[in-house]
């Protein structure tokens, strides 16, 4: 058989891996027939026919490529921490074949040069497939609307003022009311500003003892009720809520969800599996917006995706370099890196402990989040893009900065143990590799 | 017991290690006494004072601990932070440390920024009171002062009334105060009180009136007048009629409660004129042990450890016996 990391043809077969079809919620040993970079068949047991190339699989396992619909690249604007090529380098190492990225850039991704300009350095990096989301509002300032249907017509494929709410509840209805027709979702991320004030860590004993600021849960559910109040009456609008952290956002999307409402909604690894209790250190990786939760939190999180209230995981990617990170916990930039991290964490904290099997978690990760954002990819369907991802689930790693492929090490899993590592990653048929780029 | 190489807080640190501080403290209070104050004991150790906020009555009391221990010290004054100063608090650290400083004391506006240089360092680090965090010297000067009163913490009740939420000074005492043996009460306004704080072991009770009854001793906060302005609290009028220690609330308490604050005082408004200056108040005893806690800080972290330091220690305690000192007053 051919080695995979030595893949030169357009027609061939991936033998001797373990398919996990997130879609089906099953998994067996089979093979995979890949066809001008479309799956063009999945089947039981080994490779029979000589017709075609065959590669080995190594024993691996093999699911849809991994979307992440939620992550910071930073260009334009702060290539300093990433850029497009080092972003989906730590992608497609992470096992990423589809991300989707935010538009807090400078400038801000609110017309049609910067969406183009996106797509345009993601086909010269080659890695994963890149999907522009917009500004919901010009330069995310809350104040005049962006022009979705140029926008839209350029690539983008939501809106968003990620990074900070959009302020009032007037705008939030206008952004709803706006997108609506062009059947793109609006993701907010749910911050009340006020009840944050300067916190930089969830309030509660933790915040007490190590003397830092807090922010309080409902600063997150206050802004999420307001809008879900709104989006009951806007006709057509999808809304979809980023990064949910709490225990009470999680009931009022339960309760949003059993009374009809279009409502979607993430969370991120760093909120499955740590607390504020981990700030003990004042290790400013661990400082994110939306702040670590407690354990109850954490606890009602995992919960909440198990009955489907909460729809996937993205990994709210977000890198900061060194020296902005090597200060006062007060005065360092919120946000981890988590694109390498983020499959491991989850089959550490998540399948491991038995919580979910390992084609439910591949789910979260793969055509959950797709749906969200009504992208493609996530799927072993005949025709579908041959965007495949094969791992190791038992590889067991520690995670080390000099490991990490991003721009930037900020993550909040350094020293981590886990388990689960990505070993090849196709795009389109192509076998992708981070370290084509020089990360 | 371990070596300690820096002191951050008090939070987690055990009852026989708070002894220590205190113990030693009480041989280092006679140095102070003597007409000529200095005992050889960190003879050529450099300390660096980096105090990044305002401060004068701490920055003293540490150059005073040094001065009459005979180490080398040097201060560094910064009032802005770090970004507006334009060096990073790690270049400021790194570039004192290349000059071999053996330690570092700190004050800084950031909660967790001894740990920041603690984790960076190879110098000891002593939190001279981080934000909102901990002041540790302080909470065990608090201690001290207490001690050399009651003997022992056992069932002692202490209030501490003010701006809990935004005081280092309440965390240390807290956490000092509950493994000693107190009974610890915080009182204030309700948003002046942080979240989960009973957690560390305390009662709260806002109504102060309630809060002071049968208190052994009170440890009246400094209330910053810019929480008034951040829309904590209506008014310094009604902080000071509801929440201000006078002769009537006091009554309330023992007969022989202690009146403690660590300063800088607003006469007037957390604490009445009468009360500040009263027989009860022991606020500038609270000064003068200031120093012997931060000598005695600085002498263990140093290590001690030399024969000629024990002996310096030794000596120092063996004069005090000499002298017949009372050191239960």
């Amino acid at each position: 058989m051919l080695k995979l990391n030595q893949l030169s043809h357009r027609e061939f077969i991936i033998d001797n891996v373990t398919v996990v079809d997130p879609g089906k919620s099953t998994s067996f040993a089979g093979h995979v027939v890949i066809k001008d970079g479309k799956i063009d068949g999945v089947e039981r047991g080994r490779a029979q026919t000589a017709s075609l190339p065959i590669y080995d699989g190594e024993g691996l396992h093999l699911a849809p490529g991994f979307v992440d619909i939620h992550v910071h690249l930073r260009e334009p604007g702060y290539e300093y921490k990433e850029t497009i090529a080092t972003g989906t380098a730590a992608a497609v190492a992470g096992g990423f074949t589809a991300v989707a990225c935010m538009p807090n850039t400078d400038p801000a991704i609110d017309n049609r040069s910067v969406v183009e300009f996106i797509l345009k350095q993601a086909r010269i990096a080659g890695l994963a497939k890149v999907y522009p989301i917009a500004a919901a509002t010009l330069g995310r300032k809350g104040e005049v609307l962006s022009e979705y249907h140029e926008l839209v017509d350029a690539g983008a494929v939501a809106v968003t003022d990620d990074g900070a709410p959009v302020g009032t509840a007037a705008m939030a209805r206008r952004v709803m009311e706006y997108a609506a027709p062009l059947g793109i979702p609006f993701i907010e991320h749910c911050e009340d500003m006020g009840s944050s004030g300067d916190g930089v860590m969830h309030e509660g004993l933790y915040s007490t003892r190590l003397g830092l600021k807090g922010i309080p849960a409902h600063s997150e559910e206050v802004c999420l009720a307001r809008d879900l109040i709104i989006l009951g009456s806007v006709p057509g609008a999808r809304y979809h809520a980023a990064h949910m952290s709490t225990r009470g956002s999680i009931e009022i999307i339960r309760r949003a969800k059993a009374s009809g409402l279009p409502v979607t909604a993430e969370t991120a690894p760093h909120y499955l599996c740590l607390t504020d209790r981990d700030l003990s250190t004042y290790n400013t990786n661990l400082k994110i917006n939306p702040p670590i939760r407690a354990e109850e939190d954490r606890v009602a999180m995992i919960e909440a995706l198990k009955d489907g209230t909460i729809d996937c995981i993205a990994s709210d990617h977000a890198p900061h370099a060194a020296h902005e990170k090597q200060v006062e916990f007060a005065a360092a930039p919120n946000g981890s890196v988590g694109l390498e991290t983020m499959f491991p964490v989850i089959m550490t904290h998540l399948v491991r402990p038995g919580h979910f099997t390992l084609p439910q978690a591949v789910a979260l990760i793969t055509h959950r989040p797709a749906q969200c954002l009504g992208i493609p990819g996530g799927t072993l369907a005949k025709g579908a893009a041959a965007d495949l991802v094969l791992f190791d689930p038992e590889a067991q790693w520690v995670v080390r900065a000099e490991d990490l492929h991003s721009k930037s090490k900020n993550s909040a899993f350094l020293g981590h143990t886990v388990y689960g590592r990505v070993k090849h990653t196709l795009v389109d048929g192509v076998h992708v590799s981070a370290q084509a780029v020089g990360a | 017991m371990n070596q300690r190489k820096h002191l951050l807080g008090l939070e987690g640190m055990g009852a026989e290690e708070i002894t220590r501080f205190l113990d030693t403290a009480e041989s280092f209070k006679e140095v102070s006494e003597r007409p000529v104050k200095k005992v050889p004991a960190l003879r050529g150790v450099t300390i660096a004072n980096l105090f990044f906020e305002a401060s004068t009555r701490t920055r003293i009391s540490f150059e005073l601990a040094e001065k009459r221990l005979s180490a080398d010290s040097v201060n560094f004054q910064s009032s802005g932070s770090s970004v507006s100063k334009g060096e990073t608090l790690r270049d400021t650290a790194e570039n004192i440390q290349a000059m071999k400083v053996d330690m570092i004391v700190i004050r800084h506006g950031a909660s967790g920024a001894p740990h920041f240089l603690a984790g960076l360092l190879e110098a000891s680090v002593v939190n001279a009171g981080d934000g909102s965090h901990e002041h540790p010297t302080q909470g065990l000067l608090d201690m001290f002062t207490l001690r050399e009163r009651w003997g022992s913490f056992a069932g002692k009740k202490v209030v501490i009334v003010g701006d809990v939420a935004h005081s280092r000074v309440a965390r240390s005492n807290i956490h000092g105060l509950v493994t000693m043996g107190a009974d610890v009460v915080v009182c204030g306004p309700p948003t002046l009180i942080p979240n989960g704080v009973e957690a560390l072991g305390v009662t709260v009770e806002t109504n102060l009136r309630k809060a002071i009854e049968g208190a052994d001793a009170v440890n009246v906060l400094r209330i910053q007048l810019e929480r008034q302005k951040a829309g904590l609290f209506p008014s310094i009028d009604e902080y000071a009629r509801v929440w201000g220690l006078n002769k009537g609330v006091l009554s309330r308490a023992q007969k022989d409660c202690i009146v403690m604050h660590p300063g800088p005082m607003n006469r007037g408004v957390e604490i009445a004129h009468d009360v500040a200056d009263g027989e009860r108040s022991v606020i500038l005893d609270q000064v003068t042990n200031g120093v012997a806690v931060r000598m005695a800080v600085l002498y263990l972290l140093s290590g001690g450890a030399t024969a000629e330091e024990e002996e310096t220690a030794q000596s120092a305690v063996e004069a005090k016996v000499k002298e017949g000192k009372r050191v239960v007053a």
